[in-house]
């Protein structure tokens, strides 16, 4: 791992993934929408509002596993005081509460003609907007110092309390009475979703993976560049 | 042992001298509460429906007020540097810490709040799950408290962004407490909501100070 904290051999590496992760996005999304759209069939209580959920339901599980990557860094940050870890956690965050604000959003569109509601305080809604608070939180602590190497150690600390949350996402809908869907992918017993609505989902969720991911590297590029700026200007 | 009841008599004197910190929290408490039957309307059934609710939320917005300060004059005035060089591990300083704060604010919360209650129609079997609750919950809060409080120590806008990095850590107590106060209003089981108040605070007694500590430790770096 400590092989990877070389800031100018991440720049190379990164160099030469991304052009591969870009086309593998776009690839799969093309793919992961066209399915979604066209192929895959319509639900037969839901009709053609379940299309929302190939966006919706990506979404939700970027937004976990994207607050599972910033906890991650922050860990090894902590830890192992590895250079390149907490720039990753620092700019995957972002990049999460988008994706919660995309989860939450669309959830809302699709509640509305689903359930007649636009939001209901049940416990998987309300544990998703939590993780919302809990991103935002965090990207203003990150800020919130002069120093800013004290920002990120804050930051990293704080991304670990919040960690106890993703179980409560995950099993909010087994523990509480909710008007939220139960699990159906990742239950005991195996998927009970159909395999022509499985495969588009899959697909756009892996999609919607390789898209974070190069958007985290560019996102990480960036900022690694501009520290090298800086540095520029100040030796001159 | 000796050095923690120390600290807790310290923090306690410190506290005392000040005097006017814990009277104030208490009557923030107070206004907010009655600012609500100006609001809502003074509907004695109505009060009685939401009373929990509001007791709950302004006794928690009270302990937010006095959390800042917990580390603050310490880390000011560089004892914070001094403390941390002691035997005794950064850990049990802040457990002495939030024991501290819970004694000057999380107990008079508790003490108040069924006379607020009353002012707000709750009815009678809400009471004893109402006190009970709190005093099991605010001691949770000052603890969640001392992790926000030592993050945000020399932030910038500290207060705000405590307040907004803790807020969201509360919501469990907060939804355990009302749920006792509920439960026994409509007639239900009100142990369940107990024992979940009590294993928050179980959990949050060793895990909290190991967080709030790693936090101080870096902010005296």
């Amino acid at each position: 791992m400590l092989r990877f904290a070389n800031p100018a051999r991440f720049m190379r590496l990164s160099a030469a993934i991304l052009p591969y992760c870009a086309g593998a996005t776009a690839a799969l999304l093309a793919v992961g929408v066209i399915l979604a759209l066209f192929v895959a069939p319509p639900d037969y209580q839901q009709g053609e509002a379940v299309r929302i959920m190939y966006v919706h339901v990506p979404a939700a599980y970027m937004s976990s596993l994207v607050y599972a990557v910033v906890a991650l860094g922050s860990a090894v940050a902590l830890i192992w005081r590895h250079p390149l870890a907490d720039i990753a956690a620092q700019e995957a965050a972002p990049l999460g509460a988008g994706f919660t604000l995309i989860c939450l959003v669309s959830g809302s569109l699709w509640g509305e003609p689903m359930w007649g509601t636009w939001w209901v305080w049940d416990a998987r809604l309300t544990s998703v907007l939590v993780l919302f608070f809990l991103y935002l939180g965090y990207i203003a602590l990150v800020h919130a110092f002069d120093d800013p190497t004290r920002g990120a150690k804050a930051g990293a600390i704080l991304a670990l309390v919040g960690v106890v949350n993703l179980p409560i996402i995950k099993f909010s809908v087994d523990w509480w009475n909710t008007l939220h869907q139960p699990a159906s992918i990742f239950r005991l017993g195996g998927p009970t979703i159909a395999a022509s609505m499985l495969w588009p989902l899959f697909i756009m969720a892996l999609g919607f993976t390789l898209f974070f991911v190069t958007l985290l590297l560019v996102r990480m590029r960036s900022r690694l560049l501009a520290a090298r700026i800086s540095a520029l200007r100040l030796a001159v | 042992m000796s050095v923690f009841l120390l600290l807790v008599r310290r923090d306690l004197r410190l506290a005392l001298r000040q005097g006017g910190d814990a009277a104030m929290v208490l009557a923030f408490f107070f206004l907010a509460v009655i600012l609500f039957p100006f609001g809502v309307g003074p509907e004695p059934e109505m009060l009685a429906r939401i009373a929990a609710g509001i007791v709950w939320v302004t006794a928690l917005l009270a302990a937010l007020l006095s959390l800042e300060r917990l580390f603050l004059a310490d880390y000011e005035d560089g004892s914070l540097e001094a403390l941390a060089l002691m035997p005794l591990p950064l850990e049990f300083q802040v457990l002495a810490k939030a024991l501290a704060h819970f004694l000057t604010t999380g107990l008079p919360l508790v003490v108040v709040a069924p006379l607020l209650a009353l002012l707000l129609h709750l009815p009678s079997a809400g009471y004893g799950p109402l006190v009970l609750g709190m005093a099991l919950g605010t001691p949770t809060l000052s603890l969640i408290g001392a992790i926000g409080a030592a993050l945000t120590l020399g932030a910038r806008r500290g207060g705000v962004l405590l307040s907004l990095l803790v807020l969201p850590l509360y919501i469990p107590v907060l939804i355990f407490g009302v749920g006792a106060v509920e439960a026994a209003v409509t007639g239900l089981e009100i142990r369940p909501h107990l024992m979940l108040l009590t294993a928050l605070l179980l959990a949050a007694i060793p895990l909290a100070p190991v967080a709030a500590a790693a936090a101080l430790r870096q902010a005296v770096e």
